[in-house]
């Protein structure tokens, strides 16, 4: 019984979402947010597993979104859609529903080959070093974006509604909470998963001392190229979500802004902790929509906010531990491997 | 052709000294903490506001009789900004990175901090002051010398002067003084320092008020060059000059100075010869590569560590 309560408790969370969704209880305003905080969990522990687990700081995260969001809005607006960039769609709009999540992976794919412009550097160079090839390799992206005029440069890219709405010819229901839904699950999951196997070991070890961990057998460079291509491909998963949540990408949107705050994120929940990433993805969107109202004061608000937090818990929200470590009758309820 | 060259390299050396006098403010920092202080950006930001208004009240804008010539308010502003920032700077250390530094936290976690407190130093100011730009006043009367074909403004010469001048008074301090040894001992150990009687704290906030002084300096000329202030533009100079720090090896003076040119020279050579939307992707590529071939920077030395 142990085995099947998260897979119960998530189907049945889904159901209760689509369903709020389908019978308009929820409006779209609520819907986005939602959407949003999904796309921040895959952001934040996919962020999370490079800075936290493997202890490097890397600050160009936003980079990899760029990647993901750009490769699989193109691939899916010329794919599904009629527009004026790419003419009439490539295969029948009918498939859109079928084709969408290939479209979102292969985006993924690209982000986690841009991964490599970070992941090589990273054999030789460590720590701050590597910290300005991340920010370098930010730049460089949204650099080279804003120069391919096809997909608009520095006007950005859109048409992503479109796909949307091909999706629900198929079957009128919301789409894009499924698939935040499902990618975030996965992604939760392969990050668990490869934390839990040799390479994850591997990756502590390189936390906890490279020279010793590559002394000890541990192959460094393999586990670091490996980590920052699964960080990156997740990452741009989390862009391809974003753009077909939003139906507007602009390379200003991924700025090093942008980066900021899935560092914000890992930070405040804890590093190393994947609940405390997602905790602090639900807590950071959150409190993004709650002080809108606020206005300007809101981007003063916030980053107090975290100073202040970071005064009182240095180490985040969770530390290095997660939910089942620090309410141990947990245990009994879920396995979740 | 040549003429072209030479301009644009007395261009370039302009730009260069922007990002040579905050990338040294960084590395400052960097050398002695071990911390990347992202707020930096934002303090020069800081500077040059307060030089706005500085000047702004010495040129009788706010109903105070201007007695002093355009050339004394200058001379009387650079001074007082210098102080004035680096009190913001210090401020900044007691109030957000001391707490942290002696509980002990993570260090990237003082860096989130520094990160945050840049937002509220741009935020805070949007919010006080709103969103209008300022003009900065003009102080001095713009000369323009002619060498042949290549021009060059009184201004110009001005900031490439002060750069190097700063430049050589640091490394003056780090080399040569008792203050500057200090500085040198904590960062090669933070540990065995104040058991030797070292006041690690008055080191530490030494460092701050020559590295935030720096950042109002380069405050003061960046907006005597591009009169135009906004609230946003200290973020993206900023990185820009940390990462011109870390190629001239960060930790090392004389890296960060080098590093300042180095990147003002390419973006600028880049701009004269390609169109301009291509300057951040080639100049960041370049600096890529000059890492992935030397990954401890121009000037920095590989650390040996013990296991």
């Amino acid at each position: 019984m142990k085995r099947f309560n998260v897979p119960i408790l998530l189907v049945v969370l889904l159901t209760t979402l689509m369903g709020l969704a389908w019978f308009e209880v929820i409006d779209l305003y609520i819907q986005t947010i939602v959407l949003f905080m999904g796309i921040n969990i895959i952001t934040s522990t996919s962020l999370n597993l490079v800075n936290g687990n493997m202890g490097e700081f890397s600050c160009g995260h936003a980079g990899f979104i760029a990647v993901g969001a750009y490769v699989s809005s193109i691939l899916s607006v010329a794919l599904f859609t009629k527009s004026r960039t790419f003419g009439a769609p490539l295969l029948p709009p009918e498939l859109a529903a079928y084709g969408f999540p290939l479209v979102l992976i292969i985006g993924g794919l690209a982000a986690a080959l841009t991964g490599l412009l970070v992941a090589l550097p990273s054999f030789r160079t460590r720590d701050d070093y590597l910290a300005i090839i991340t920010i370098a390799a930010n730049y460089i992206i949204i650099s080279a974006i804003i120069n391919i005029d096809k997909i608009g440069g520095a006007r950005g890219f859109m048409g992503m509604k479109r796909v949307i709405f091909a999706m629900e010819k198929c079957a009128e229901i919301p789409w894009m909470i499924l698939w935040v839904f499902i990618f975030m699950v996965l992604s939760i999951i392969i990050i668990r998963r490869y934390m839990s196997s040799t390479y994850g070991k591997g990756v502590e070890a390189i936390r906890q001392d490279e020279v010793a961990a590559e002394i000890m057998s541990v192959n460094t460079n393999r586990i670091k190229l490996v980590t920052f291509m699964i960080s990156s491909g997740l990452a741009g998963i989390a862009g391809g979500l974003y753009a077909h949540t939003i139906g507007y990408v602009n390379p200003k949107s991924f700025d090093l802004l942008k980066s900021t705050e899935a560092l914000v994120m890992v930070y405040l929940g804890g590093m190393g902790s994947i609940s405390g990433s997602i905790i602090a993805a639900v807590v950071f969107t959150l409190m993004l929509e709650l002080l809108r109202p606020l206005q300007i004061i809101k981007w003063v608000a916030i980053p107090l906010l975290l100073i202040i937090i970071m005064q009182f818990r240095p180490e985040g929200i969770m530390g290095n531990r997660e939910l089942s470590d620090i309410f141990p009758r947990l245990k009994k309820f879920y396995k979740f491997k | 052709m040549f003429d072209t060259l030479l301009q644009n390299l007395l261009n370039a050396l302009q730009w260069g000294s922007f990002y040579s006098l905050i990338a040294l403010g960084y590395t400052l920092v960097y050398g002695v903490l071990r911390l990347i202080n992202f707020a930096h950006g934002d303090i020069v930001m800081v500077g040059a506001y307060i030089a706005f208004f500085i000047s702004s009240l010495l040129l009788g804008q706010y109903g105070m009789p201007a007695f002093l010539p355009g050339w004394a308010v200058l001379a009387l502003t650079i001074p007082l900004t210098m102080v004035l920032t680096s009190v913001v700077g210090v401020t900044l250390e007691r109030v957000a990175y001391r707490p942290l530094r002696r509980k002990g936290a993570n260090r990237l976690y003082v860096v989130i901090t520094a990160l945050m407190a840049g937002l509220i130093l741009e935020n805070g100011n949007l919010l006080l002051l709103g969103a209008s730009r300022k003009k900065f006043p003009e102080m001095i009367d713009k000369v323009v010398y002619k060498f042949g074909s290549v021009y060059v403004t009184n201004l110009k010469i001005g900031v490439i002067l002060t750069a190097i001048l700063s430049f050589i008074v640091l490394h003056f301090i780090i080399t040569k003084t008792k203050v500057g040894m200090a500085m040198r001992a904590i960062s090669y150990d933070k540990f065995a320092v104040p058991l030797m009687g070292i006041p690690i704290d008055t080191v530490i906030v030494f460092t701050f008020v020559l590295g935030s002084s720096m950042a109002g300096l380069a405050g003061i000329l960046f907006a005597l060059s591009y009169p135009i202030l906004d609230p946003y533009m200290g973020m993206s100079i900023g990185w820009k000059a940390f990462i011109a720090a870390v190629v001239g090896g960060i930790g090392d003076i004389r890296g960060a100075f080098a590093g300042g040119f180095i990147l003002g020279i390419i973006e600028i050579m880049v701009v004269a010869f390609f169109p301009s939307s291509y300057r951040d992707l080639i100049a960041f590529s370049i600096l890529l590569l000059i890492l992935t071939v030397k990954p401890t920077g121009l000037f920095g030395v590989a650390q040996t560590t013990k296991i």
